[in-house]
């Protein structure tokens, strides 16, 4: 084991190279392209015994991993906004071919106007492809995302989507634990997938289907959703087991007997986390809920840690324009109808939109709005200039 | 280049389609892939992309293909050969031919980028087009492979002002790619020929496949191979081969028929055209011709 000081992509690379991947597709895109370059040096290097293909373009990055992972490979690549916009059709197609594959977005706003920063409208975006999608707070987290991707994706056959927060966890360095290799396959065995493209045994996968078998190939996809939430919680825990470090779907921190809770996801949550211990340290019941998991939505974990909350607010770095933040209708969704957490104000933030810096004063702002008891039906917009 | 194969006398009765295909009657795609598979052996892996063939193979779970077939979404069939390639040859099976098959829509027009790049970085695949002169898959549309004058569904200006075909094998040869080349199902030797020539040599390999629908074109379903002969013979499509970009072979050179009788046998698909537009065609695919016979008796070092 060894501790090394790094950024979020290098952490990314690192995660793909200790998971032994076999093909990698690229195709540069700010802040996401360290990710691809290291991993073009780890194979250039040797260290990692993969094939890299240098795509024309996002569409094809994802169409190349597509037909190795059906030929057997396990494959890799990470993308940002725009380029995973123009993946969209093939999120879709992986996610119905049952495709392991894992893929990281270094998030980012989606144009127009032209911008590189960071909010999280890119992935929210994709959230109804199929794919199991992870929300990571630190580049370790991101590391080890990586690894326990692979390890549910090849049990649920559903790909993994992960985000980390485009500079705020991409270009920000951190120390993180390298573990042995031969470890990491002891957790995560080689790919060995039941039906594969070979000559030997020949199969045409994926040929038309209409209305008497689709439905059916779509409810099969669900359940594997489902199980994915029970399979994801056993992959974290052996995880924890052999590194010591896991993270569960949701991370509750103080919430038990809170009297508002902050929801949120990604690298905002390290300052929510300092915050909540300011409070805290002043005797003010503030809680903190942590959703890593959007899909499959960990519901359980969430109205669960929102129990005895008196009110919960949801900080989205994201806009669902003519609704408001994903996560909040998430939270929302989740705790309409259950037993215990309903019927309890669920306020909504628009915070961080295109990379604007969320500060502990922002939080002391969302707090004192919070307490404020102001409307429940829409959502609020941070520290807006106007 | 790999190890030496013996090229065939004849066309080998193995067959690697099944019968029973969802294809029109008379369907000359069909007849592409059959006589293309031929070529090619069991030890193939095809990347299939959206286009008639997606039909042709049969729905699921059905299947016309002996060989493992990746249905793929639109424009990716060279994305996809690249992607299985990397995968056999990290696994150890780089003896496992890959063939990547598209229509003109897929080749021409929306998967043109994914075909360069596949080119550019000369990945060890064999990329066949087959070439029915429209999106013939969603009832006939303009692609840039329909011919001047023709009037698809989509054609507000037929003629001159309209689409003019890309000349693609030109194209792929200026990748400098091992082997570019155009065929015909008119003349099955000629391209059972080609795909073993194209499998023998290690990289990228083109083949531009012509497939007269007769469905799409309007023509009698026992029309497509006459048709098909026709067009080699007026030159709209020409036989030849372009080795690495600088070698070019003509494979047939036909006593010529002019444009305007071949285009007699099509009268259900064209608009008529004035003697100035019949003109202009007329020079232009001789303009073509002459270019491949220059450059084929250039001498190259």
């Amino acid at each position: 084991m060894e501790r090394i000081i790094m950024n979020g992509n290098s952490a990314a690379a690192y995660g793909a190279m200790l998971s032994r991947v076999q093909v990698t597709a690229a195709y540069p895109i700010s802040p996401q392209t360290g990710i691809v370059e290291q991993l073009a040096d780890f194979v250039a290097s040797g260290q990692l015994g993969a094939k890299f293909i240098m795509s024309e373009s996002e569409h094809s990055v994802m169409a190349s991993l597509i037909a190795a992972s059906e030929s057997g490979a396990r494959v890799f690549t990470a993308t940002s906004s725009q380029g995973l916009a123009l993946m969209h059709e093939l999120l879709h197609w992986a996610a119905g071919a049952r495709l392991p594959i894992v893929m990281v977005n270094v998030n980012r706003a989606m144009s127009a106007p032209w911008t590189m920063y960071c909010d999280q409208s890119d992935i929210v975006a994709q959230r109804d492809t199929g794919w199991l999608h992870v929300y990571c707070e630190e580049n370790q987290e991101t590391l080890d995302a990586i690894i326990q991707g692979y390890k549910v994706a090849e049990k649920v056959m559903l790909p993994v989507l992960i985000n980390m927060d485009g500079f705020y966890n991409s270009y920000t360095t951190e120390p993180v634990i390298i573990d042995e290799i031969e470890k990491i396959d002891r957790y995560l065995p080689p790919y060995d997938p039941p039906v594969k493209l070979d000559p030997e045994e020949p199969h045409t996968l994926h040929g038309g289907t209409g209305p008497h078998l689709f439905m059916e190939m779509r409810y099969k996809m669900w359940q594997a959703m489902e199980h994915s939430l029970t399979v994801a919680r056993e992959a974290d825990d052996e995880f924890g087991r052999i590194f010591g470090r896991s993270y569960g779907l949701t991370e509750a921190y103080c919430c038990q007997d809170a009297d508002l809770v902050l929801v949120s996801a990604g690298s905002m949550v390290g300052t929510l986390k300092e915050v909540v211990d300011d409070y805290r340290s002043r005797g003010e019941k503030i809680g903190l809920l942590k959703i890593r998991y959007l899909r499959p939505f960990p519901t359980q974990e969430v109205c669960q840690a929102l129990a005895s909350a008196r009110q919960v607010a949801v900080i989205d770095r994201n806009v669902s324009v003519g609704m408001g933040g994903v996560f909040w209708q998430e939270v929302r969704s989740a705790l309409y109808g259950s037993n215990g957490a309903a019927n309890k104000p669920v306020l909504g933030f628009l915070a961080g939109i295109g990379g604007r810096d969320v500060t502990p004063e922002s939080v002391d702002k969302i707090i004192e709005m919070a307490r404020s008891n102001p409307p429940q039906d829409v959502p609020i917009w941070v520290e807006l200039k106007v | 280049m790999r190890e030496p194969i013996e090229l065939l006398d004849s066309v080998p009765e193995q067959e690697l389609l099944s019968q029973g295909l969802y294809s029109c009657p008379g369907c000359m795609a069909a007849l592409a892939m059959r006589l293309v598979l031929k070529g090619m052996g069991p030890n193939t892996i095809i990347a299939l992309t959206t286009g008639c063939w997606a039909v042709i193979d049969g729905p699921f779970p059905y299947t016309a293909s002996k060989v493992p077939l990746l249905h793929g979404a639109f424009g990716t069939a060279a994305s996809m050969a690249r992607g299985l390639r990397a995968s056999l040859d990290i696994q150890g099976k780089e003896k496992v031919q890959v063939l990547a098959w598209g229509g003109d829509g897929a080749t021409f027009d929306i998967g043109m980028t994914a075909l360069s790049a596949a080119a550019a970085y000369n990945e060890d695949i064999l990329y066949v087009c087959y070439d029915n002169e429209a999106y013939m898959n969603t009832g006939g549309q303009s692609s840039t492979a329909t011919l001047p004058g023709v009037q698809t569904t989509t054609t507000t200006e037929a003629g001159l002002t309209g689409v003019r075909k890309k000349n693609i094998v030109e194209i792929m040869a200026s990748h400098n790619i091992p082997f570019a080349a155009t065929a015909s199902v008119g003349y099955p030797h000629d391209l059972l020929k080609k795909v073993q020539q194209a499998i023998a040599l290690k990289g990228f390999k083109f083949i531009h496949v012509h497939t007269p629908c007769p469905t799409g074109w309007r023509l009698p379903p026992d029309e497509g191979a006459h048709i098909a002969r026709l067009a080699v013979q007026a030159r709209i499509h020409p036989l030849y081969h372009v080795l690495d970009g600088q070698r070019y072979v003509i494979d047939f050179d036909p006593q010529p028929i002019p444009v305007e009788e071949y285009f007699s046998t099509q009268r259900r698909r064209l608009k008529p055209l004035s003697e100035k537009e019949m003109a202009w065609i007329q020079k232009d695919t001789d303009r073509r011709w002459q270019t491949v016979v220059n450059r084929s008796k250039e001498a190259v070092s």
